[in-house]
């Protein structure tokens, strides 16, 4: 869409001289099309029809979104994705604030360590699941033995209906905090050096400088950063699928678990559309109620600066 | 920022007289601070290594060592045998030539398409498009799951590797076009209005002068887009079949079906999991510079 934009910052009137730029957009519109656009919108028709594999489909309107209230497995996981998420969005963002700021400082190997501390997140999720599944076994495994060094009984991690959705949120946590790392990272790197050194003249506490120079110069990517993993965690999908299923019982089944299980397992092909399109509207309205809250602090800071 | 690091140290203790202080307290400090640092680096990066250590551990450890209490790290014999039963059964190496193939094509195709996208939206400024790329950003695998099995079941791709490669352009299309996107946002757009009024055309501009600078932001979208596609699971628990299964796939079967033992499991997972490991080693410049400049765009 080339429409006339009054901040047009080239200083060259866009309607002269520019060239066309659709040839280079094209293909990548037409493969958008195919695997992105044509899925959802077959989805959108799946979902009002009564769809089961192997068996002749009905048209029923609303009706399978009509089932979801009183799906309590539905409700169940709505609550789960929910805990899920917030934990998994602040967890990561309070150690990878804390990362960056490490990492922001000069030691040697500083590039190494970095890499080292981004292989998590890099790492197959099949693949690191399977080892956390035998860390966590009750008897055998590595971490209720670390646990009893220091004094703790031990616990039954993702074995318990109580202590599993903390459990993966910890592996969350350990997977995904080298992103908000890199993201604060790169926020730190363009603060400029004057602010720290009048602050050391004047006295200033590494604490004090933190708060009051560092923490709001970074808030834009604490935002970014905030936003992409709260997209994640709410998709979240391979560790709770290979470490726990979902169960014990339900008690770890978020909504990307159930959309697998009705759409795969049952395959209950309408319903589960149905569910894809009420999943993806609630992540929309939670990034929306994200950005919204971003923009509010925009406006509170320009006035407080004014 | 060495100005911060020598802080901490100061600040913890309240001092607000820094700048009459004598040398050698200056230089107690200075220690202190990098014990402190060191200290902190190592808490930070000691979840990942030793995750990774103990990895390496269950995976050349025999049955016995891997039961026993308490646990044992480096243990008196080690079972390589765990990695050749992998190598050799389960048809490990039919599933990493799927994956290579499922990735390298994904990846390469969506470099060809999404680079000159990213240019193109970044230099229209077309914002509309980018919601479309963020809409597949943020829809959940499987929502294109479900409709597009039905079209490969029509079509009578399943069975084939077609199905994963196609689907595989969900994750890596759209890390390549926003990576680009970002990155020609940011580079001078004034050394392509030159080339223009020398009479360049679009493509040749993009050709010459557009595409030479973006050569970094091109090296992070691939690297990205190859690691995203190699771990996908999503896609590959649904749509592979026996013959056409990704790595991720196949150790998620071992897991279900054909044996409990620990070790060759782990040795599973670490050969999987191995080459995208190697790449963030040796690649996390090219990560860390992408990710600052598409962050630092979108701040």
């Amino acid at each position: 869409m080339r429409e006339p934009r009054r901040d047009n910052s080239t200083g060259l009137p866009q309607r002269w001289g520019a060239p066309s730029y659709w040839p280079f957009v094209l293909p990548a519109m037409f493969i958008v099309l195919a695997v992105i656009v044509f899925p959802w919108i077959f989805t959108v028709w799946m979902s009002l029809h009564e769809w089961k594999v192997g068996q002749p489909t009905i048209f029923v309107g609303l009706f399978n979104y009509l089932r979801m209230p009183k799906d309590p497995r539905f409700v169940e996981a709505i609550w789960h994705t929910l805990l899920y998420t917030a934990l998994s969005v602040i967890l990561p963002l309070f150690f990878g604030t804390l990362a960056a700021v490490v990492f922001h400082q000069k030691f040697p190997l500083r590039g190494f360590m970095r890499g080292l501390y981004i292989m998590p997140m890099m790492a197959t999720p099949v693949a690191i699941a399977l080892v956390w599944t035998m860390m966590f076994h009750p008897q055998l495994g590595v971490l209720n033995y670390l646990l009893s060094l220091v004094g703790i009984p031990p616990q039954l991690w993702v074995f318990h209906p109580g202590s599993v959705i903390p459990s993966l949120v910890m592996v969350e946590t350990w997977q995904w905090s080298p992103l908000v790392m890199l993201i604060v990272l790169g926020g730190l790197a363009a603060i400029p050096t004057e602010p720290y050194e009048s602050a050391l003249i004047d006295g200033a506490s590494f604490w004090q400088m933190f708060r009051f120079i560092t923490l709001p110069l970074i808030t834009p990517f604490l935002f970014i950063a905030g936003m992409i993993r709260l997209i994640d965690a709410l998709k979240s999908f391979d560790i709770i699928f290979a470490i726990t299923q979902g169960g014990p019982g339900n008690a770890s089944e978020t909504i990307n678990l159930y959309l697998y299980s009705v759409a795969f397992v049952y395959y209950d092909i309408g319903y589960g559309s149905a569910i894809a399109l009420v999943f993806f509207v609630l992540i929309v309205v939670l990034a929306a109620v994200m950005l919204q809250m971003r923009q509010r602090m925009h406006w509170n800071e320009a006035m407080g600066g004014a | 920022m060495s100005l911060i690091g020598h802080s901490n140290t100061a600040g913890r203790r309240g001092s607000h007289r820094r700048a009459q202080q004598g040398g050698f307290r200056v230089t107690l400090r200075k220690v202190a601070g990098k014990i402190g640092l060191a200290f902190a680096v190592f808490l930070i990066v000691s979840p990942a290594i030793l995750f990774f250590i103990w990895m390496i551990s269950l995976s050349i450890k025999y049955e016995i060592d891997n039961a026993s209490y308490p646990p044992i790290l480096i243990p008196d014999r080690f079972a390589w045998e765990n990695y050749k039963a992998v190598l050799t059964s389960n048809r490990f190496i039919q599933y990493f030539f799927n994956t290579l193939i499922v990735t390298g094509s994904a990846t390469l195709f969506a470099l060809v398409v999404g680079v000159p996208a990213g240019y193109g939206i970044a230099r229209m400024r077309a914002h509309k498009a980018a919601i479309v790329i963020l809409i597949a950003r943020i829809t959940p695998g499987l929502s294109y799951l479900i409709p597009l099995f039905l079209a490969f079941q029509w079509l009578g791709l399943l069975g084939t590797l077609a199905p994963q490669i196609i689907i595989h352009l969900v994750v890596t299309v759209p890390i390549v076009i926003w990576i680009m996107i970002g990155f020609f946002e940011t580079t001078p757009i004034e050394l392509e209005e030159a080339a223009r009024l020398d009479g360049a055309g679009a493509w040749q501009v993009f050709r010459h002068v557009a595409l030479p600078i973006a050569r970094p932001g091109i090296a992070v979208a691939f690297i990205l887009a190859v690691i995203f596609s190699w771990n996908n699971f999503v896609f590959g628990i649904v749509l592979a079949g026996r013959e056409t299964r990704t790595l991720p796939v196949a150790v998620y079967n071992m897991i279900s079906f054909d044996q409990l033992s620990w070790g060759p499991l782990a040795a599973a997972a670490l050969l999987v999991t191995a080459p995208v490991l190697l790449l963030t080693i040796f690649a996390q410049r090219q990560i860390v510079a992408g990710l600052t400049a598409g962050a630092v765009k979108g701040g």
